[in-house]
């Protein structure tokens, strides 16, 4: 018996396994050319210690290609670059591949490979570069060409562009903390004589510190309070009373009354528990606000389409931004480049994806002077179209036009909190004027401390904590597996659906270029001939494999015929090509697994040359949905034609719930239907064309297999390696929303306990300021330990 | 004991100093990422390679 022994080789650069040809420089072997001119590059600027601190850092370089010609353009220069003077441009890019401290040490050496290239600091968690450059020495399209040789090639698209602008800033979040903190832990350090007793000599330095107190509580009352008096008198003007509305009023309360004893020298006042209560809110509202600075959950087709496209003009290319594109314009589309506008195609073989846009798996063939609609992605030789309708305009960009991107949708569904908290404004309100009332004709003094006392104890600080505090926790368990939300509203809005729709194409099957595997060893001529017969067919499957065999010069076949239903008879150099189903090359025999796979045999000259397999590879964990079937309605929802119908049943049952060829727009519509039919709908897709489906639904989620490529605008981004757990995320958000219930629970019966005290009329400064921090501090403890607890019971940590 | 009218000025300004320091920081953008530093530390300026080390070449 011989064995061969296998070593088993990776590129130096990317790391990927070596199985073909090896390029070969310096002892170390590269996968492709693409790899080797990184480290030609970088070993000529002397930067190889890129290599020492990840093995295999670098991105496979298999493909590349090199366009920004359009970066030559004054005027989409403009919209990229941060600042720019007559020596010194500064730009900030987005570099989606950064991954690992060689990426950082690497871009951060950049001006050792072009020295013009002053400045350059990495963001790693915002994957952003800062680069400032001698735009005299070099040009911006240069110096992204200078990335995108080694590797680090920029993402550029207007909307991310746009959004950087109105970039939101939490600064003034941090620095309220900060003043609330700082006065906080001021008027506790001046309290403290107060609570343990002054002796009558000390008398004086009582009313200093009191006064020192109303002076601390100004800013945070003026400043870091500031919102919540905003926030309840708009509430208030609109007819709303939500949380914020108890709140002002317990700040304001705090404030006057504090004022109010400092001044007669009739007692100590609550200026801590005032800044205490402002200081512990903020902190709610800052863990509540967790940002996912890679992702963004707003993109359009904006964030899909190139930012510029060639235009011909005169026969010369000429790069134009995409929103200058005008109609009658001849544009020039390479192959894997997106139309960017419904056109008229004028020269050149279309072969068009549409699989983003209308979720058609297969790519579809065009013929000169058909429409073409955009957002397709060519695939093949160069096409020449005329533009019949601007950007903003076309057959695809028109949903967004569509009411449900118009309308604020800030609050879907009111959260628990917000209902609540309305009922327990009007219950406060009564209890505090029941007191008030109560007391008024015995002791007025009396009175006025019982109403205010009210409203200070019953201040709904804990209530205002739990939902963000336990939120936050869930929010951080998600993240963990994969699966992010826009913000903590949404883990309520999960709880709370009853209604599943899913996509199919990218959603429940994977990625359409892992499916095709070819089982037979073919050499070059053999694909040559093979290539050559299905070059001729329109055929999808066809289609998919001169996509899989890759760019073959074709040979006119001398014979060709198409068999419907079976396949592709032809005769090229003299060879016989069969091409097609078990029925055309086994002449009937019976195919023992039919049904798994659609096979596509070969047979050259009465040989037979093994199969072609597509493997429609549904998402591990599809099988969950018998288990979701039970709790919740499922549907499908694809764009795509039902060719699949019968390996879907399998999972999908009723063959009611499946809906096929369906437009996005279409899409939109039956969300809406289901919606109106009272179902709460949970919608999830992947692709352009889900983007009016997951805007309408009651949850949307984007589902992708690399969360820096392009999703659709949503509420949750689900990582595709995820998805087997997505029965557990909403058994857990269920669980959540029981978290929030149990420790408002927990708040009420301290406000019950404060009320007992208050209602009397004898609540002490020291009484109220320990309260207040023991009832926050028993919220913050109980929902994170039990988020915990239940994240691990569904064994999501 | 009228020094502690003077010490608590103190601490006070001390605190207003240690805010205003926070402030500044905020507003200059050193807490606006708070991540790459940690790596960036531990990377060397110039790795000093040995002579003999075959996986390299010195330009």
């Amino acid at each position: 018996m011989q064995t061969d022994t296998i070593t088993i080789a990776f590129c130096y650069h990317c790391g990927n396994d070596l199985v073909e040809a090896v390029h070969r420089l310096d002892e170390h072997s590269f996968c492709c050319s693409g790899c080797k001119s990184v480290y030609q590059i970088l070993s000529k600027s002397g930067l190889c210690n890129y290599y020492r601190y990840n093995d295999h850092p670098g991105a496979n370089r298999a493909r590349v290609d090199k366009r920004y010609a359009y970066l030559d353009e004054p005027a989409i220069i403009k919209d990229l670059i941060d600042f720019q003077d007559d020596q010194v441009t500064t730009i900030t890019f987005y570099v989606p591949y950064i991954h690992c401290s060689s990426c950082i040490w690497l871009l951060e050496q950049i001006n050792k490979i072009d020295p013009a290239i002053y400045y350059s600091r990495v963001d790693f968690l915002k994957k952003r570069v800062q680069i400032r450059f001698d735009n005299r020495e070099i040009s911006l399209r240069k110096v992204v060409e200078t990335m995108a040789d080694i590797g680090y090639e920029p993402l550029i698209s207007l909307q991310d562009v746009v959004k950087k602008q109105a970039g939101v800033n939490s600064n003034g979040l941090v620095k309220k903390i900060a003043v609330a903190g700082f006065c906080f832990g001021n008027v506790m350090l001046l309290s403290f004589p107060e609570y343990f007793g002054l002796s009558g000599s000390m008398q004086n330095f009582q009313y200093f510190f009191g006064w020192l107190n109303v002076l601390f509580a100004i800013p945070v009352l003026l400043y870091s309070g500031r919102e919540y008096f905003t926030s309840a008198w708009n509430n208030l003007r609109n007819g709303v009373l939500n949380i914020d509305f108890p709140l002002a009023l317990g700040i304001a309360v705090l404030f006057l009354r504090t004022v109010f004893e400092v001044s007669t020298h009739s007692g100590a006042g609550f200026a801590d528990t005032l800044c205490g209560l402002v200081f512990f809110l903020l902190v709610g509202k800052f863990v509540q606000q967790k940002t996912y600075h890679h992702l963004s959950f707003e993109r359009d087709y904006r964030s899909f389409f190139p930012v510029a496209v060639h235009t011909l003009v005169n026969g010369l290319e000429k790069p134009v931004p995409l929103s200058e594109l005008k109609t009658g314009d001849r544009i020039l589309i390479r192959n894997s480049e997106i139309i960017p506008a419904d056109a008229i195609l004028l020269k050149g073989k279309a072969c068009i994806d549409f699989s983003f846009v209308t979720g058609e798996a297969l790519p579809v063939a065009r013929v000169l002077g058909e429409i073409v609609y955009a957002g397709g992605r060519q695939m093949g030789e160069a096409l020449e179209l005329e533009v019949i309708k601007p950007v903003s305009q076309s057959y695809l960009t028109q949903l967004w036009n569509n009411e449900a991107f118009t309308r604020k949708q800030d609050n879907r569904m009111g959260t628990f909190n917000q209902k609540v908290s309305k009922y327990f404004t009007y219950v406060l309100l009564l209890i505090a004027f029941a007191s008030l009332i109560w007391w008024l004709p015995t002791n007025v003094n009396r009175a006025i401390a019982a109403f205010t006392a009210v409203l200070i104890v019953a201040c709904p600080c804990a209530l205002a904590l739990s939902t963000p505090f336990t939120m936050s926790a869930a929010l951080s368990v998600f993240d963990k597996n994969a699966f992010y939300l826009k913000n903590t509203a949404v883990v309520e809005q999960m709880a709370r659906i009853d209604t599943i729709v899913f996509d199919k194409t990218g959603t429940i099957t994977s990625p359409a270029d892992q499916h095709v595997i070819l089982y037979s060893k073919l050499d070059d001529a053999s694909k040559q001939l093979i290539y050559s017969a299905c070059n001729n067919s329109t055929h999808p499957l066809s289609r998919q494999i001169c996509q899989f065999l890759g760019n073959i010069a074709p040979i006119e076949p001398s014979e060709y015929t198409e068999i419907a239903g079976q396949g592709i008879s032809a005769r090229i150099n003299g060879h016989i090509v069969l091409i097609g189903n078990h029925k055309l090359i086994f002449h009937g025999q019976v195919d023992q697994d039919a049904g798994l796979f659609t096979k596509v045999h070969l047979k050259i000259d009465e040989y037979y040359a093994g199969y072609f397999s597509f493997k429609n590879q549904f998402r591990k964990g599809l099988d969950q949905l018998s288990e979701l079937r039970k709790r919740y309605d499922i549907y499908l929802l694809s764009g795509d034609k039902d060719h699949e119908l019968e390996l879907l049943t399998r999972f999908f049952p009723d063959q009611n719930s499946m809906y096929f060829g369906r437009s996005p727009q279409e899409k939109l519509d039956l969300i809406r239907s289901l919606q109106a039919e009272g179902k709460i709908v949970m919608m999830i897709g992947d692709g352009l064309n889900d983007s009016g489906a997951l805007k309408q639904s009651d949850l949307g989620i984007a589902i992708t297999d690399n969360v820096n490529n392009f999703s659709p605008g949503s509420d949750a981004i689900l990582d595709g390696s995820a998805f087997d757990k997505l029965s557990l995320f909403l058994r857990f958000s269920k669980d959540t929303v029981k978290i929030i219930h149990a420790s408002f629970l927990i708040s009420l019966c301290y406000n019950l306990f404060g009320l007992s005290f208050a209602v009397t009329g004898r609540l002490s400064p020291l009484m109220a300021a320990v309260l207040m921090p023991a009832s926050t501090a028993t919220i913050i403890a109980f929902t994170s330990i039990a988020a915990h607890i239940a994240a691990k019971k569904r064994r999501l940590l | 004991m009228n020094i502690i009218f003077f010490l608590i000025g103190c601490s006070v300004l001390l605190a207003l100093i240690f805010l205003g320091a926070f402030f500044w920081a905020q507003n200059s953008g050193q807490n606006d990422d708070l991540y790459t530093p940690s790596v960036r530390i531990l990377l060397d300026d110039e790795l000093t390679e040995p002579k003999n080390d075959p996986d390299h070449i010195n330009s």
